[in-house]
């Protein structure tokens, strides 16, 4: 399918398919055995100028937007969707200071995380506090010049590996979700420190830790917006990611479908190559619809997005939502068309499986996400008065 | 440090057929690469430059779709490029080529250092960085597999024997061709991918480069391919097995009856 990308966009797109077949296509399987996070993969991503893609270019970014994101993220999930989702946790944490941050904190902190010099991670979940976001229980108080953080988060991806993390607190209890802030806090900070390596199923290579703040002071400049804007700060930063997560999701269930359409050609059952059989023909042509459908949807939301509309939680959130869920069935479908071999840790649609499933947990579940089409569909409705 | 870099345009190996019919290389529809070894110098000049300042000119003598491969090295971060190209040049051996790149290396002038990779996969004759050395008059170190040191008028660096290293140091200007163990090629950057794509890149003809007619393409070279073939198999071969003492008497009456 023509996206009718631009020159540039090409460009982007073609340097990270090259950085992830060449760079990080020979690691992967490693990687994942040995929970190691992909930090050279990183750095050539960094010095290929591709951390800044979606960032501003008086920030020494690319001038691109969360379509760029996208990009990138596909091209590196193809091959591994645990390294397209550190280099887009990226992208999350700093869409914070991107969308609501002073123009010191713009100046201070956007051009290392362009350059790629620094990693950033978002900090809303915590123990609690899952899809029930207003559940924060992590407390951010006033003392003069500082404000003075205390709680723990959890499941923070990047957590541990990057230098700026943006993080939701409450600073007025009483107020309810109207009571939380955005912070920034930097790695090093006394008081803020990281739990364990998780062990998690897929995307292994991540880093996914807690952040533990004890009486962690930060200078009251750090603060994201104003008081009491950390929900809304939290809000737009996820509607504005979500394409991010879905384009996880094209490019792992494209790799997996490319895998399983090379493998089909190659297995020989009944005399024949495997692919000979409508059976397994009508599966990979459903799986290749649902993929590109899957990646129209997202481009088309990180292109709504791109054009400056502000209305584009539902459109966001089927993306993320059909992507991820197309996801989940074409890998798992990559696996049956491998048969035995594909349970097999030996072969690589095993990994992808297990990758996939996250994808519908994190960043909102995608029940939160069907929450969040059909208050809209409702709301839209009500406005017509008819 | 101003250094010049000579790549060649190589077809891509691990795609090259052979014609069954013909025993000659399928050429057509095969994807050209930089050759491998060049992309090591490319990258020495790139990291030298990096350390030391300077400019990395890269050049290479090739059809007018060697541009292409001259671009790739832009967008990695060379600064300049320049194509020899002309059909004057068609049909070159070493000889002529290295008498070429001399001409176009001498209107390019002031330079401390010419890298090469250690030979094409093509070819394979490891002769054209040499060659350029002598024509230049410059001396030269091959099969480079480490740099040491840059110091104020000379080079320290590792060069890789048949049975081991060797330490060289050497007085600038000079020629170096490199080994792929000396580093890591990087990967191009966006910013200069933009700028790759949208650089000029000149074309120097034979005239250009006040090239001497005798001296290039088919006329100027020494050598000539008179046929490209498949060695013929050897059907002949047999694996010895057994314990040590039966195999080397099956070996020794083998050879008796061979060389008898």
């Amino acid at each position: 399918m023509n996206y009718f990308l631009t020159e540039e966009q090409q460009m982007i797109r073609d340097l990270a398919a090259k950085i992830a077949v060449e760079k990080a296509a020979p690691v992967v399987a490693e990687l994942d055995e040995k929970e190691e996070f992909p930090w050279e993969v990183m750095k050539t991503l960094a010095s290929s100028d591709l951390f800044g893609v979606y960032l501003p270019e008086e920030y020494g970014g690319f001038g691109g937007g969360v379509f760029e994101l996208c990009l990138v993220t596909e091209e590196l999930s193809k091959v591994c969707c645990g390294m397209g989702v550190c280099y887009a946790a990226s992208a999350l944490g700093t869409l914070p200071i991107l969308l609501f941050g002073s123009d010191a904190q713009k100046q201070k902190y956007l051009p290392d995380i362009a350059a790629g010099k620094k990693l950033a991670a978002f900090g809303l979940t915590e123990a609690n506090a899952g899809s029930d976001a207003a559940a924060v229980a992590t407390t951010a108080v006033r003392d003069n010049d500082s404000y003075v953080l205390n709680g723990t988060k959890q499941w923070i991806t990047n957590a541990g590996e990057a230098e700026v993390y943006t993080v939701i607190a409450i600073t007025d209890k009483a107020k309810g979700i109207r009571g939380a802030s955005a912070f920034i806090v930097e790695k090093g900070t006394p008081g803020f420190s990281f739990g364990q390596k998780e062990k998690k199923m897929g995307i292994r290579c991540s880093a996914t830790r807690e952040l533990v703040f004890q009486d962690c002071r930060i200078p009251k400049e750090n603060i994201i917006g104003r008081e009491g804007m950390g929900f809304i700060v939290a809000m737009k930063t996820l509607d504005r990611a979500r394409p991010g997560v879905a384009s996880q999701g094209v490019g792992l269930a494209q790799g997996a479908l490319d895998h399983a359409i090379r493998y089909s050609r190659e297995r020989v059952q009944f005399g024949q190559a495997i692919s000979s059989f409508q059976a397994i023909q009508h599966m990979l042509a459903d799986m290749a619809t649902q993929t590109e459908a899957a990646r129209a949807l997202t481009y088309a939301s990180a292109r709504m997005i791109d054009s400056g509309d502000d209305s584009i939680s539902r459109e966001a959130a089927m993306a993320k939502l059909f992507a991820t869920d197309v996801c989940m069935k074409v890998t798992t479908d990559a696996v049956q068309i491998f048969g035995g071999y594909g349970y097999m840790r030996e072969y690589p649609v095993e990994k992808m499986m297990r990758d996939a499933k996250i994808l519908q947990i994190y960043e909102g579940t995608n029940q939160i996400q069907r929450n969040v089409i059909g208050l809209a569909l409702i709301k839209e409705m009500a406005k017509k008065k008819v | 440090m101003n250094i010049i870099v000579c790549i060649k345009q190589v077809p891509d190996t691990g795609s090259v057929k052979i014609d069954p019919e013909t025993n000659t290389l399928i050429r057509s529809g095969v994807p050209s690469i930089i050759n491998p070894f060049d992309l090591n110098a490319v990258e020495l000049g790139l990291s030298l430059k990096d350390e030391q300042g300077g400019k990395v000119n890269v050049i290479t003598m090739g059809p007018p779709q060697a541009d292409e491969a001259l671009r790739s090295t832009l967008a990695m971060g060379a600064d300049n490029a320049c194509l020899l190209s002309d059909r004057a040049f068609a049909g070159a051996d070493t000889l002529a080529t290295s008498y070429t790149l001399s001409m176009a290396v001498k209107k390019i002038g002031n330079f401390d250092l010419i890298l090469c990779g250690k030979q094409a996969i093509d070819g394979d004759t490891a002769q054209v960085g040499p060659e350029l050395a002598e024509i230049l008059g410059i001396p030269q170190v091959t099969n480079v597999s480490k740099l040491i040191e840059v110091k104020d008028t000379t080079i320290v660096v590792e060069q890789e024997l048949e049975d081991g290293c060797e330490i060289v140091e050497v007085e600038r200007p000079c020629l170096l061709t490199v080994t792929k163990e000396i580093n890591k090629p990087r990967m191009p950057s966006l910013k200069n991918s933009m700028r790759a794509k949208k650089a000029e890149i000149p074309v120097w003809k034979a005239s250009d480069i006040d090239a001497d007619e005798a001296r290039i393409g088919l006329k100027g070279s020494a050598t000539q391919v008179v046929k490209i073939f498949d060695p013929p198999k050897r059907t002949d071969r047999r694996i010895l097995q057994g314990d040590v003492d039966e195999m080397a008497t099956e070996l020794a009456k083998e050879l008796r009856k061979r060389l008898l």
